[in-house]
């Protein structure tokens, strides 16, 4: 069985981001970028099944520009057998990222395919979702355990109302929730490694898909801020101050 | 043009986020239809038919509608969005799992997690953790948005007189299978409507300290939430995490209860009202968006609170 794992470069989550002064976007020059963090999580699922012996080939792919083979580094030094990046210089809407996936897809010819749920700077949550329904594959969504019998996948879904089990077969799309698994770190010996692992660049333009735009950014600004509150001494004048001034008790 | 809202509900009762979202539809001024999908779903149906604003219910009654496999209910929704300019579906789990799957069918793209609409075309959603706001503009002949519940109102109940139409069940082809749903059962108010959230983070140290915040949100009627670190701590289960990856609220009053403050948690609860934070580390960052901030340790201020409650309601009876 082979695994392809989707990976995104985003802005790290622990950076306070900054919103470009002209508006047109969010600052990402000069700032850490990382693997976006549920895809570490299907970095860490794909690694692990590989050592289950249940996966003989795993493989990351990115689309993004040139600095993003950094992530495919990282993936590989996770334990990711090669990886692809496919060469854009532009930022892709989720079905476009989906199309090209789709595109790979076709070449690489994967029995499962793993994502993140959502990637932290655009928060779509879509990519998955849309990629299994181009390849026509079942989806199994923000999924926090993953057992494969046969060729059977059995899966556990967090939604809001709890937890929903379903059963699947391969081949399939899955999308990571961060409690799936805890992503190991790169070990300084695994990172050499990684940079002798194959990372194959095709350009986006050679795969003769529509990635265009649908939608256009007017503008990107600061959400408001809140007001500053106040330190209360102790519960009682809490509680006088929820009663009397917010009046919300 | 007329504009499509898909229902989440549990084949007996919509859920409010249907409700919000039907709202958030009035906003495009034109007819609004209400599309509802499931099994043996005849008194939701009747039930839903006095909405206010919603003309007409498209109505899809089949036993392998009964769970919400996307695969399934997607290509149904697709064989009749040529009558429409918008779908709208609301932005929980349910509609973050379809309306993707409905993006590819149609070839359009999704815009998630609105928070307004200023025209026909124009959008604004939060992006990076709520850490921006972005305008967007599209000019697709359909629009498929989800839309954040907590940012639009619920729609009236009555008032409304929609008629019904049937429509077809196309049968899907699929290898997924429905196995079970574990679906946490509380009297108290549901999460996401509560007028008053009790949130505990990793600072309540353990599940049977949850507790306490269970007193606490019985005394005010309020809901009870968690920070992912307390989800993944295994405190509390994970449909009552709050945050960019868990669940958005905007009550009346959240109050958050040994939580640092992470911007993941802050996307989640920042449009409360109001909101207060109690941890004993005075520079945890959750005190910069406070209204009311106390440093002190949350296991003698929660019991001291109770109390004070107590006293309170004494007072007034
Ligand atoms: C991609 C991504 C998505 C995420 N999504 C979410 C999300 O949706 N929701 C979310 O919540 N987090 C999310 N996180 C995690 C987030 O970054 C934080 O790790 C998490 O919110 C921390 O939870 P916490 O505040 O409970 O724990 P901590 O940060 O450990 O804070 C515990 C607090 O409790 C206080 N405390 C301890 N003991 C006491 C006491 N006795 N009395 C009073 N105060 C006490 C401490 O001073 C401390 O401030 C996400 C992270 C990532 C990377
Ligand atoms: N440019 C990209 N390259 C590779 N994978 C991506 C890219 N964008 C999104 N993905 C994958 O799709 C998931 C969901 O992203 P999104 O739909 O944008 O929230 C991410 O967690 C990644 O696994």
């Amino acid at each position: 069985m082979k695994v392809l794992v989707a990976v995104k470069r985003v802005v790290d989550y622990k950076v306070q981001i900054r919103v470009k002064s002209d508006n047109s976007g969010v600052e990402t020059q000069n700032v850490k970028m990382s693997v976006n963090p549920p895809d570490e999580n299907a970095i860490e699922e794909a690694v692990k099944l590989k050592e289950q012996g249940l996966v003989n080939e795993t493989v990351a792919v990115t689309i993004g520009d040139d600095k993003s083979q950094d992530v495919l580094r990282t993936s590989m030094a996770m334990g990711i057998d090669r990886s692809i990046l496919v060469k854009t210089s532009i930022s892709l809407e989720p079905l476009a990222v989906a199309k090209t996936l789709a595109k790979i897809i076709e070449k690489e010819n994967p029995d499962l395919v793993l994502l993140g749920k959502q990637a932290i700077d655009d928060d779509s949550n879509q990519t998955g979702q849309i990629l299994s329904a181009l390849l026509n594959w079942p989806q199994g969504c923000f999924i926090s355990e993953l057992k494969i019998e046969d060729k059977k996948l059995f899966i556990s879904r967090e939604i809001d109302e709890g937890i929903e089990k379903l059963e699947t077969s391969i081949p399939a799309v899955l999308t990571c929730d961060l409690r799936l698994n805890t992503p190991r770190f790169a070990s300084l010996p695994n990172i050499m490694k990684a940079k002798k692992k194959p990372l194959d660049v095709i350009e986006i333009d050679t795969l003769g898909i529509d990635i265009e735009s649908k939608i256009k950014v007017l503008n990107v600004v600061e959400p408001p801020k809140r007001e500053a509150g106040i330190m209360v001494n102790d519960v009682k004048e809490l509680v006088q101050k929820l009663k009397y001034e917010a009046k919300v008790i | 043009m007329t504009v499509l809202v898909i229902a989440e509900h549990d084949n007996q009762n919509l859920k409010s986020s249907t409700l919000n979202t039907i709202t958030a539809a009035t906003k495009f001024n034109d007819e609004i239809h209400l599309i509802i999908l499931g099994n043996n779903i005849d008194n939701l149906i009747t039930n839903s038919q006095s909405l206010h604003k919603v003309s007409k219910i498209l109505k899809c009654d089949h036993e392998k509608l009964e769970n919400f496999i996307p695969e399934i209910l997607a290509p149904v929704i697709s064989n009749i969005s040529n009558n429409y300019t918008h779908i709208l579906a609301p932005a929980s789990t349910f509609g973050k799992n379809l309306l993707p799957r409905l993006s590819a069918l149609l070839d359009a793209t999704q815009i998630s997690d609105v928070i307004e609409i200023q025209s026909k075309n124009t959008f604004v959603r939060p992006i990076y953790a709520g850490n921006a706001i972005s305008t967007v503009e599209t000019n697709q002949q359909i629009n498929l948005l989800t839309i954040r519940p907590t940012a639009f109102d619920k729609c009236e109940e009555s008032g409304g007189n929609a008629s019904i139409e049937d429509i077809q069940f196309l049968d899907t082809q699929t290898n997924t299978k429905f196995i079970s749903r574990e679906v946490s059962k509380s009297d108290r108010p549901d999460l996401t409507n509560a007028r008053v959230v009790v949130s505990g983070g990793r600072g309540m140290e353990n599940s049977e300290n949850f507790k306490l915040l269970y007193e606490l949100a019985d005394k005010l009627n309020a809901a009870v939430g968690a920070s992912r670190a307390a989800v993944d701590s295994g405190y509390i289960g994970n449909e009552y995490q709050i945050g960019q990856t868990g669940k958005m609220v905007a009550p009346e009053l959240y109050i958050a209860v040994g939580i640092s403050g992470a911007i993941q948690h802050l996307a989640g609860m920042k449009d409360s009202k109001v909101i207060v934070a109690i941890n004993k580390d005075a520079e945890a960052p959750i005190f910069g968006i406070a209204d009311y901030g106390l440093s002190t340790d949350l296991f003698q201020a929660i019991p001291e609170i109770i109390k004070e409650l107590d006293l309170l309601n004494k007072i007034e009876s």
